[in-house]
């Protein structure tokens, strides 16, 4: 669908040249939301705008659907541009236009009859949960309905690309949530493909089939959701990790843990993309004789299932607990025995 | 009562002259929106960074507007006799005052187009690139509504100054409230007469004070 090569951006300033986008190499498969994550400054932006072109690449291609967008001449580029819808972290709607204009104003632009456009606009505004909002002004509107109204318009022209610009950021948690969960609405009835740029991970966690880490201008690691949180390889990977699933309480509870109950009973169980052993620790108590305390844990949700970690304490016979860590092992849960810190 | 306030006023000349000056200030007012806006896109667009960003176009431009400006309206008046002569035929009369009018406050204008063009939100222009706009739509679709309060602000702003010049005008000889003032009032020495125009130029100003306003307020849906 999307595929990337070779791409940077320098931009030369009176002193000195700042290499933005370092010799990028991605591809991003068709109805795949995929989040690119990283601290500001690294790059993230200027990716994501070279994917449309409001900046000009220095050098490398990306091609969507077949077309080279680095390389389309002036026209070209204005009708490729329909077919790729934008979002941003300000929404960036037309004061002056209502909800209903604003939405119609890409129909405009691509030429739609009026009609049409006004039967469209219609539709969006029911997708995008605005019904009765029409006649609106942007000022009337909450953040949140705002950025609804910046999805509805970036959707109108039905584009094969969604590429949201810090999309949430400017909004407060919960309505970052209902977003996320509209775009993933739109993901699956349009399998439409989305690309993210963030800096919370709480965003790719909820809703990022791939993930890929900027620093620098590189692209420093690169996986399945699941996979980068399970395995990050790079610091800055798992500084993001931390933010969702915070380590250094972990790490504090765990040593904790390990004064207190000085029993050497104490399994660490690690659930990954699993959602048919949920109720793991229920089934071990009605199973076997043993008690189960929890320790400490947290246990998060992605759009490829749930990963987190739980610390347990079993206590009854050594012979038992023995049979319950076969037991577990025989699941898909990974577990491990007396964890150090 | 009135009779006795102002003896001298003859009311049948008074409405002629409020006439002439409001339709040198209306049509005036519509010329200079009109060139106006055209100059100060050129500006806006042509500045760096700007759509059709264009140096040299940029240059002659801002240098035509600023020499307009600089030049005092009495003298541009005289200066654009025989181009208002080529236009209109005479050099005499309100219709004869309009060219001038004009060239003297479009250039005016335009600058304050081009302060309202810059303070429309950059994140709404790239917006409109993002979904492929023509650089028409973005000029008649963006640009232009989201900056027309204060296009209309600065328009009003304008045209108070073009009150003022018609009755500049008015001293040459292009009748309005101005020449009557001058020519039936001070060279008479009657007073009354002054006055009576001082207060009509004073009553169709907060006129067009108070039209501006409401129109850019109500266009206003920030």
């Amino acid at each position: 669908m999307i595929s990337i090569k070779g791409l940077s951006k320098v931009f030369q300033t009176k002193d000195q040249a700042v290499t933005a986008v370092d010799n990028l190499d991605l591809t991003i498969e068709k109805g795949e939301i995929f989040g690119v994550i990283g601290y500001s400054g690294a790059g993230k932006s200027t990716f994501i705008r070279l994917l449309n072109r409001l900046e000009d690449p220095s050098a490398g291609s990306v091609v969507i659907d077949d077309r080279d967008v680095a390389s389309l001449k002036k026209k070209e580029l204005r009708l490729a541009r329909q077919d790729i819808g934008m979002i941003f972290q300000h929404f960036n709607l037309l004061w002056s236009r209502t909800v209903h204009d604003n939405i119609a104003f890409p129909l405009e632009v691509a030429g739609v009859a009026k009609k049409e456009r006004d039967q469209r606009v219609e539709e969006l505004i029911e997708l995008v949960g605005l019904a009765g909002r029409g006649q609106s002004y942007p000022s009337q509107l909450s953040g949140g309905q705002k950025q609804r109204v910046g999805i509805a318009r970036a959707l109108a022209n039905k584009p094969k690309v969604l590429l949201c610009d810090e999309a949430t950021s400017a909004l407060d948690p919960e309505t970052t949530d209902s977003i996320l969960d509209l775009l993933v609405d739109i993901n699956q009835k349009l399998n439409l493909t989305i690309v993210l740029i963030t800096h919370e991970m709480h965003v790719i966690r909820k809703i990022c089939h791939q993930v890929a880490v900027m620093e620098g201008g590189k692209i420093v690691e690169q996986g399945d959701v699941l996979d980068v949180f399970l395995h990050p390889q790079k610091k800055v990977t798992k500084r993001f990790v931390d933010q969702v699933m915070g380590d250094p309480e972990k790490e504090n509870s765990l040593n904790l843990i390990h004064d207190t109950y000085k029993s050497d009973s104490i399994l660490k169980l690690h659930f990954v993309g699993e959602n048919t052993n949920q109720a793991l620790i229920s089934d071990i108590s009605r199973k076997f004789n043993i008690d189960v305390n929890i320790l400490h844990g947290k246990i998060t949700q992605t759009q490829k299932g749930a990963y987190g970690t739980l610390f347990v304490q079993f206590s009854g016979e050594q012979n038992e607990i023995e049979n319950v860590v076969g037991y577990i092992q025989s699941t898909t849960v990974e577990v491990e025995v007396n964890p150090s810190a | 009562m009135l009779e006795s306030l102002f003896p001298n006023v003859e009311m049948e000349d008074m409405l002629t002259a409020t006439y002439e000056t409001l339709y040198m200030t209306i049509i005036s007012v519509a010329g200079t929106f009109i060139l106006g806006l055209m100059l100060g896109l050129l500006l806006y667009l042509s500045s760096p960074g700007g759509l059709w960003q264009n140096r040299t176009l940029n240059m002659v431009t801002a240098s035509t507007v600023n020499v307009l400006r600089a030049i005092p309206f009495i003298i541009l008046i005289l200066l654009l006799f025989p181009f208002t002569d080529f236009l209109v035929g005479t050099i005499r009369g309100p219709k004869a005052a309009l060219p001038a009018l004009i060239i003297g406050g479009a250039p005016f204008y335009a600058r304050l187009v081009e302060i309202a063009l810059k303070e429309v939100d950059k994140g709404v222009l790239e917006a409109a690139k993002a979904m492929g706009a023509k650089y028409r739509s973005i000029i008649f679709k963006v640009l232009l509504p989201e900056s027309m309060p204060a296009l209309i602000s600065g328009i009003t702003v304008t045209a108070i100054a073009l009150i003022g010049y018609t009755a500049v005008a008015g001293a040459i000889g292009a009748g309005g409230l101005g020449d009557f003032a001058y020519f039936y009032g001070f060279q008479r020495s009657d007073w009354d007469v002054v006055l009576a125009c001082t207060i009509l130029i004073i009553l169709i100003v907060f006129l067009f004070q108070f039209v501006g306003d409401s129109l850019s307020r109500r266009l206003d849906r920030r």
